[in-house]
């Protein structure tokens, strides 16, 4: 159950079905990712010669007023292949936590 | 108007561009809001550089949404001029115009300099013999690294789609590209800035040359003794 204020309706208790969605975005494992390298940098300068693979990616998160359908999910994957993400050079892959 | 210059919110080189479009190469040249339509009369379109939507998730990633957008696919698909400068390079990659994406310079910092960049005979107009050798621009980008898959970037090569390449690479960009056109020849794209190589106080003039090739079949394109007085 979650609370939802409405303009011009004072607050209201709705049943809603609320999915919240995180969305984790990654430089693709071909790309170069000159931000991943410069933080490994940092990381060994800092004496910890052992860590490798550094990437830096970014995560997006955001609430769909829907239930976990195939449908609310292929709307997910329409916002993160294009908008969230660019396949050319990043992949994504998604949670989904049900309020 | 002639040429349309697309104003996205956080655009900043528009203003520069239609400059150098209408009043020193001579052809008219109006600035057009993102989320207007393209004029019916339009010739050409430049997408300027700048900032769009403060370069938030990706450098052009929200401006490829844009309502415009879908009339400026449309003028392209049939066979409109386009040039894409900086951030409108990036915005035509992520709108799928052109092939690629932008990502950060492998040095990390921002690059701001007047780049020497090697003429590529990449298509009749524009080509070495008309533009030259080896020329200078200013470029001033931290997004300017272009990528593109292997099997893509043979295809570009091999039908000559590259435009413009680096002496001295500043962003790490693959094959040295700085500027590419899309396979019909009609989309162009560019990280460096020819509208800010145009007039006697710029560090140069090989601006001029590009943009003329660039809006060549308007043909009312003027001299570029304007310039140099």
């Amino acid at each position: 159950m979650r609370k939802i204020w409405l303009k011009g309706w004072g607050n209201k208790d709705s049943n809603l079905n609320v999915v919240k969605v995180m969305v984790y975005v990654s430089p693709k494992a071909t790309v170069l990712d000159p931000q991943g390298a410069a933080v490994q940098q940092a990381i060994k300068s800092l004496g910890h010669a052992s860590v490798d693979a550094v990437r830096v990616g970014k995560t997006v998160t955001f609430e769909i007023d829907a239930e976990d359908t195939a449908e609310t999910r292929a709307t997910i994957d329409k916002l993160c292949d294009g908008l969230l993400s660019n396949p050319i050079i990043e992949d994504y892959r998604y949670e989904i936590v049900e309020e | 108007m002639k040429v349309a210059i697309i104003q996205f919110p956080g655009s900043n080189c528009d203003w520069d561009a239609e400059h150098a479009v209408d009043q020193i190469l001579g052809v008219p040249a109006k600035r057009i809001w993102h989320k207007d339509s393209l004029p019916g009369e339009t010739e050409a379109v430049v997408v300027p550089g700048g900032f769009s939507f403060g370069d938030y998730l990706r450098c052009g990633a929200i401006a490829q949404f844009s309502p415009i957008m879908t009339d400026l696919k449309n003028f392209a698909d049939k066979g409109g001029q386009v040039l894409g400068i900086c951030n409108g390079f990036q915005i035509l990659c992520e709108a799928g115009l052109l092939p690629g994406a932008l990502i950060r310079n492998d040095c990390l910092d921002f690059r701001c300099l007047n780049q020497s960049l090697k003429v590529e005979d990449s298509n009749d107009r524009f080509n070495r013999s008309k533009i030259g050798n080896s020329i200078a621009l200013p470029i001033a980008h931290g997004e300017g690294n272009y990528r593109v898959k292997d099997s893509t970037l043979e295809e570009i090569e091999a039908n000559k789609q590259v435009l413009l390449r680096y002496q001295g690479n500043p962003n790490g960009s693959i094959h040295d590209i700085a500027g590419i056109r899309n396979r019909d020849g009609n989309v162009y794209g560019m990280m460096p800035h020819p509208e800010r190589a145009i007039e006697a106080h710029h560090p140069c003039l090989d601006g001029i040359p590009v943009l003329q090739s660039f809006l060549e079949p308007l043909q009312s394109a003027r001299p570029a003794e304007l310039a140099s007085s």
